[in-house]
């Protein structure tokens, strides 16, 4: 789960990480109560799963009712990279001496969760210069590890003393709630020498949702997602006018990556999944029924265990019940796939040996 | 480390022929389970044992004895293999009873382990010298010989080209255009699509990369994490000449969006397809479009 600011600071909150006071809405009845709570002058962020937030402009300064008045319903409705603005924190303004970066990532290919932290921060961690990294095992980060660092990135005395309570705070928090990456960035050392957390960003690994109820209200997905989950299969919702589906999230990439390639702009990275029987098949259907800019339905299957035969006799479920009628392109392979193209033959499929024909029709029917 | 080799099919007899190696299937009473081993059946593996905590001195389908756990099966019937299909919370408890009984190749098929616990195991995993490859993967095949894994038979065909591939019907979609194309594997091993798996591309390369039969290598990565970097950086260090061709997966998929795979991730650069692009042609490895591009690109490398 990718967790929004404002969620990621409740958490820092909760595990003794200063942040600055702020309050969190979703609408602006709420938004100008929290107003006056906080008192002017103060910062309207918008909270988006998605990074390059502050250069859309998606983070502003406020100072007055009026100006409350027209920059919350502005940020509120605005889109970046294609997300939504799922809710609004404002929060105080802090007086900044200097900007640094810390975080915890879970390195993969060493096992290990990984310390990067810089006197550069406020910028995205690719751009961020003089890092420090260490690889700490998967236990809490112990006291002479986070001095090491704190020094390393220049840090002394109060400020190293805070640093290394800050980092042990947020490697408990790490562990504690199985995070892939919990980031502070940027984290501010104030004019008056107290360390704190300006933004932060946290990934925990959905893998083990069944054992953290409590993360559960930060779930933000949206009802066509939350029905795939339940049907068993992974979608993400993209604003093109192509529904991509296939079997397998591997394939499924490869067939998005050559719809994109050539010219054609995907709606759904639909994956139906090693186990699709025709049942999940038909809700795949119903799901992207739902989506009214999609223009043409793209499917791509490799048939092994699942059997193609199973999907076409979805498809055909969905045309006897007036399901779809915009165009699909299939091009299925493998088991019984001579049976299943038999069984669409009089349908508005249209069949394809290659994927790249299927592909190239697709993209001339959604371009029209 | 230990010899995958040796552990899916010993040594030649006197025929020529290599040995059918002893396999337990952890789970065979399941819907999952009990399909897949009947599969695996059909294709010639030697399944000795089913394990199914509650239906120990049950017989599946007519041959195959089932324990109560692992330890008693492999004191019945010494297997060094087994095949996990438990629900992924009941993953840790599954692969502890394998590798603490002697278990030396696991082969992980549940999806949505939590990372935590695939690392635990993994832990062990090494403490024990024992592989677990996984999870989320479809397994490992040695074409004609052996299959422990959830993979259709029909794409593979028996050769000399080793496929690595972190996805499921990619590696199936590649090994059916290589056999098609002539090119017939020598074994194809499932990383598995998570952030952290048991056998690394770069192990799956030194597990397959010495064996004397090996004439090429396909290597079917994804975005997400910096296995394909690692693996391409110790190709240049190890200087391995047999040839080798790439396919990555996710070139167009946005950043920080889970693409099915939990491991399928972007995040900053960190994982990102041109990374891993842009390494492959440092190591001289081409990098495939599209998957049908695979064999192409091999033949060339092959006739070069």
């Amino acid at each position: 789960m990718r967790l929004l600011e404002y969620q990621a600071k409740e958490l820092f909150k909760e595990f003794g990480i200063k942040t600055p006071p702020s309050i969190s809405s979703k609408d602006i009845e709420k938004g100008r109560k929290d107003a006056k709570e906080l008192g002017y002058p103060f910062v309207i962020k918008v909270q988006v799963p998605v990074g390059g937030r502050g250069k859309a402009g998606g983070i502003q300064k406020c100072s007055s009712d009026d100006e409350f008045e027209l920059k919350y319903p502005q940020l509120l409705n605005m889109s970046i990279k294609g997300e939504k603005t799922r809710a609004i924190l404002l929060e105080k303004m802090a007086d900044i001496e200097k900007e640094l970066y810390l975080s915890l990532f879970l390195n993969r290919s060493k096992r290990c969760y990984t310390i990067i932290a810089s006197s550069e921060g406020g910028v995205e961690i690719e751009s961020v210069k003089n890092q420090t990294i260490r690889e700490v095992g998967l236990g809490d980060v112990d006291t002479q590890t986070a001095k090491e660092v704190a020094n390393e990135i220049g840090l002394k005395d109060s400020q190293e003393e805070q640093f290394v309570d800050m980092l042990q705070r947020l490697s408990k928090l790490t562990i504690e709630k199985e995070a892939e990456l919990a980031e502070i960035n940027p984290l501010a050392i104030l004019k008056d020498g107290t360390l704190i957390a300006l933004d932060g960003k946290v990934m925990t690994d959905d893998s083990s949702n069944f054992r953290h109820d409590e993360l559960q209200k930060y779930q933000e997905k949206s009802e066509l997602e939350k029905q795939a989950e339940k049907s068993g299969f992974s979608l993400v919702e993209l604003e093109g006018n192509i529904a991509v589906i296939g079997n397998g999230a591997g394939l499924v990439m490869s067939t998005f990556d050559l719809v994109s390639d050539n010219g054609g702009k995907p709606a759904t990275f639909l994956d139906v999944g090693g186990g699709a029987t025709t049942e999940t098949v038909y809700e795949a259907l119903t799901l992207i029924s739902k989506m009214k800019r999609v223009k043409g339905i793209l499917v791509n299957l490799y048939g092994g265990i699942v059997k193609t035969t199973t999907v076409a006799e979805a498809f055909i479920q969905a045309y006897n019940n007036n399901l779809i009628d915009i165009p699909v392109f299939a091009r299925l392979m493998g088991t019984e796939s001579e049976k299943a193209k038999e069984m669409l033959k009089d349908t508005k499929t249209k069949m394809f040996d290659s994927i790249e024909d299927a592909i190239n029709g697709v993209v001339m029917e959604a371009n029209k | 480390m230990t010899d995958i080799y040796e552990i899916l099919r010993g040594q030649k007899d006197a025929d020529g022929n290599y040995q059918k190696k002893k396999v337990i299937v952890q789970g065979i009473t399941g819907k999952y389970g009990s399909t897949h081993a009947k599969l695996m059946l059909d294709y010639g593996t030697n399944i000795v044992a089913g394990v199914t905590p509650g239906k120990g001195g049950q017989i599946f389908e007519d041959k195959v004895p089932i324990y109560e756990s692992v330890k008693e099966a492999v004191e019945a019937t010494g297997a060094e293999i087994s095949i996990v299909f438990v629900p992924a919370k009941f993953f840790l408890g599954a692969a502890k009873d394998a590798l603490e009984s002697g278990i030396k190749l696991l082969v992980a098929i549940p999806e949505h382990v939590p990372i935590r616990d695939a690392m635990e195991a993994i832990e062990l995993a090494k403490k024990k010298d024992a592989i677990i490859i996984g999870p989320n993967t479809p397994g490992v095949i040695v074409p004609g010989l052996i299959k422990v894994g959830i993979m259709p038979a029909t794409p593979f065909s028996t050769g000399k080209v080793a496929v690595l591939s972190k996805s499921g019907t990619l590696l199936y979609e590649i090994s059916n255009n290589l056999t098609s194309a002539g090119f017939g594997q020598n074994i194809t091993i499932g990383i598995g699509g998570d952030p952290v798996n048991g056998t690394r591309m770069i192990d799956a390369f030194d597990m397959v990369k010495d064996d004397p039969e090996l004439e090429a290598m396909v290597i079917v990565g994804e975005i997400g994490g910096d296995s394909e970097e690692i693996l391409a950086q110790h190709i240049i260090d190890t200087g391995f000449s047999k040839p080798i061709v790439g396919y990555i997966a996710g070139r167009q998929a946005p950043k920080e969006k889970r693409m099915g795979h939990a491991g399928a991730i972007v995040m900053g650069n960190y994982g990102s397809a041109e990374s891993k692009i842009s390494m492959f042609a440092k190591a001289n490895i081409p990098v495939a479009k599209r998957p049908g591009e695979v064999a192409v690109l091999l033949a060339g490398k092959m006739n070069s």
